[in-house]
């Protein structure tokens, strides 16, 4: 964004107070990211960058919270990773396909009342955590269902169906419904036409939409502190009991992992999101 | 004209419009059943619970089926001077039946909740109760505790005998129905909830503040500059939007305690002096630095899609036609961003107004907001009738702020990522 020549100073000298404020704010988002990583190689047990670390000496830095993730004997993140992937695999097969399925209805111009249908649909993701968290638990509570990786996987289908059933509606509002009339004029049954045509067009907005399924149960920590019971807990449960307890270095091991997953996330939804844009033939 | 029209046949015979109608309810019923089994899997496990919580917050039946001979006779007790014989024979029957089933514990905390001082008579009265004998109840009772004798308590029983109350909405907002029945506010030393509530909104409103007025700047960067500088800087914004919440508090954490590097950035440009660092965490700061940077995403997005819309010709007009840069930023471009702006606000906002994560961990006891109050009393007071009302309290003033910011602006701007 280089400045015309003939820009006045006071615009000139505007323009660079414009810039330092864009690079505080970013360094203020962005930074905190950067604290947890040198601080999870520390070689000593306190949270402070030590004289050692800031000389870089090799001595000052070390793999020993690490170690202890994994093999630590009073660890339970072996227990608690293992459950969250199961609790979010599952939560992200059920919200993606009753979203996806919802979604296709909700796209059908013929579809009665819906705007009132959507609204129920995406109350989830509107009505606070906290709420959601109690609610679900007299519901799981009722249905025997509290303290069981069954309830912990329903109540993460119905915080996550909201975000697929947003996604996958953006993508078939873009979407040319001739091509599957004409699948159906070539004699296709609508199963085989979702298959073979809808699916591979709307792909995209299914992924994306099972991302964000998948991140909302991988991070969520509100309800299932309500619904899990020991043999349930998940990361964030043990990372939140890590955070009020006493902030472990292992703790800072595990965030860097953590962050490490959200940049995978983050790349595969930004390449499908391109795709997708390219697909729906917009060009920003 | 319509009399030729009804005559267009289809092939089997049927009129044209009764055919269509029918294939357009065919449609119908198709899209509708695409959508049932989500929308039953919502109503069952999400909308009915949140009517059951409606449902707890305003029972009171426990006390009413625990005591039911007891609101029987107090029926004609006017409720002025100390009730009958009658009262309180049929007292002492529940009562008797209560600590056979060994529930009296459970009527003590229930009544205590309306007024305090029933715990330990009612503890006495169990004791005493095994001596008692047949007929005079009225005197037996009373000699037990002096409070048995004040007609205080009986009326405070008297006020539990409706099977439905709004007591909880009142201790809500620091309000109670008094002897008399009227509602009064709690003393002032005790009302713990209208500071939450204001405490929440104070903190809800900065946020948002100053979300937007370091969102609006960066939208505009992203906006504006060229695609592939925008997209190396939109990283950082979405970096931290898919990154765990726990972790980021954890590194708010890191830097905010009183050895941390912000502490250290301050007594290295001698801010403050090094024994005298500042408390940052555990406090309103802590809440309102953490929960700006968490929210600061949400901020960004949708500023950042409706920026994307703005056509840069539109300021160079505005610049062409005589205005500075800061009139046409002010008439043409600020106008043009306001959906952007609102749908921004609306989202950080109402995530704020609910936060309970990170205002735990780093607001220490002056930060924390309604969330953290209404799952203390889901998980330690067990109290949770109250906690429902609280919710359903924070519910209603959510879908307030949606209903009025679909009349302002429409709820369809919001968008995700």
């Amino acid at each position: 964004m280089a400045l015309p020549k003939y820009t006045e100073p006071h615009y000139r000298i505007w323009h660079y107070v414009y810039l330092t404020i864009c690079a505080a704010v970013f360094f203020f988002l962005i930074a905190p990211l950067f604290v947890i990583f040198p601080l999870s190689f520390n070689a000593e047990e306190f949270l402070v960058f030590s004289d050692g670390m800031k000389s870089l000496d090799p001595d000052a830095f070390s793999l020993r919270w690490y170690k202890d993730m994994i093999y630590g004997t009073k660890n339970p993140w072996g227990l608690a990773t293992k459950n969250s992937f199961i609790i979010a695999i599952f939560a992200t097969i059920g919200s993606v396909i009753l979203g996806t399925v919802a979604a296709l209805g909700l796209s059908s111009r013929h579809m009665p009342y819906k705007g009132l249908i959507m609204a129920v649909l995406i109350s989830p993701m509107i009505v606070p955590l906290i709420i959601s968290g109690v609610a679900i638990f007299f519901f799981m509570a009722k249905a025997g269902l509290a303290a069981t990786h069954l309830g912990i996987i329903l109540a993460h289908i119905i915080l996550g169906t909201p975000f697929v059933v947003i996604t996958v509606t953006a993508t078939l509002s873009g979407f040319d419904h001739s091509v599957t009339r004409a699948a159906a004029s070539l004699g296709s049954n609508p199963v085989n036409t979702f298959m073979k045509i809808t699916l591979p067009l709307i792909l995209p907005g299914v992924i994306s939409g099972g991302l964000f399924a998948f991140v909302t149960s991988f991070d969520e920590v509100v309800v299932v502190l309500f619904l899990a019971g020991l043999e349930n807990t998940t990361i964030p449960i043990q990372m939140w009991t890590g955070l009020r307890e006493q902030l472990s270095p292992t703790i800072l091991a595990v965030a860097t992992c953590l962050i490490i997953l959200s940049t995978l996330i983050l790349v595969t939804a930004e390449l499908l999101r391109r795709r997708s844009e390219r697909l729906r033939g917009i060009n920003r | 004209m319509s009399s030729e029209t009804k005559q267009i046949l289809t092939t089997d015979g049927i009129p044209l419009e009764v055919s269509l109608k029918k294939a357009e309810r065919r449609n119908k019923i198709k899209a509708f059943l695409l959508v049932v089994p989500l929308l039953f899997f919502i109503i069952i496990t999400y909308v009915f619970p949140i009517g059951d919580m409606l449902m707890r917050s305003v029972d009171d039946k426990m006390v009413t089926e625990m005591l039911p001979k007891t609101f029987k006779a107090m029926e004609k007790w006017d409720g002025k001077e100390l009730p009958e014989e009658e009262v309180f024979a049929a007292f002492h029957s529940d009562f008797i039946k209560l600590v056979e089933e060994k529930r009296e514990g459970k009527l003590s905390t229930q009544l205590n909740y309306t007024k305090n001082g029933f715990k330990s008579i009612i503890k006495k009265l169990r004791r005493k109760s095994k001596s008692f004998e047949e007929g005079n109840y009225k005197e037996q009772i009373m000699a037990v505790h002096k409070r048995w004798a004040n007609v205080e308590y009986w009326q405070a029983i008297k006020r539990r005998a409706p099977a439905y109350t709004g007591q909880k909405y009142l201790k809500g907002i620091d309000m109670f129905k008094n002897e008399n029945g009227e509602i009064v506010s709690v003393p002032e030393d005790r009302r713990i909830h209208r500071v939450l509530w204001l405490r929440t909104l104070e903190i809800a409103f900065f946020v948002t503040v100053f979300c937007f007025l370091m969102a609006y700047p960066i939208a505009h960067l992203l906006a504006t500059l060229p695609m592939k500088y925008s997209n190396l800087l939109m990283i950082c914004v979405l970096l931290p939007f898919w990154t765990s919440l726990l972790v980021r508090t954890a590194s708010w954490m890191i830097l905010l305690q009183q050895q941390g590097l912000v502490n250290d950035f301050f007594v290295g440009i001698g801010l403050v002096a090094d024994d005298n660092r500042p408390e940052m965490m555990f406090n309103k700061t802590g809440s309102y630095v953490a929960m700006t940077q968490i929210l600061l995403p949400f901020m960004v997005l949708p500023l950042y899609s409706v920026m994307k819309t703005i056509s840069p010709s539109l300021m160079r007009a505005g610049k062409s036609l005589g205005g500075t840069p800061f009139v046409a930023f002010w008439k043409v471009y600020f106008p043009l961003t306001i959906p952007g702006i609102g749908a921004g606000c609306l989202l950080v906002f109402i995530l704020a107004i609910g936060y309970y994560i990170t205002p735990a961990l780093v607001g220490g006891a002056s930060g924390t907001l309604i969330s953290n109050q209404i799952a203390f009393h889901m998980k330690s007071t067990l109290d949770w009738s109250f906690a429902s009302a609280m919710g359903l309290m924070l519910l209603t003033g959510v879908l307030a702020i949606y209903w009025v910011y679909n009349k302002l602006v429409g709820i369809d701007n919001i968008k995700l990522g």
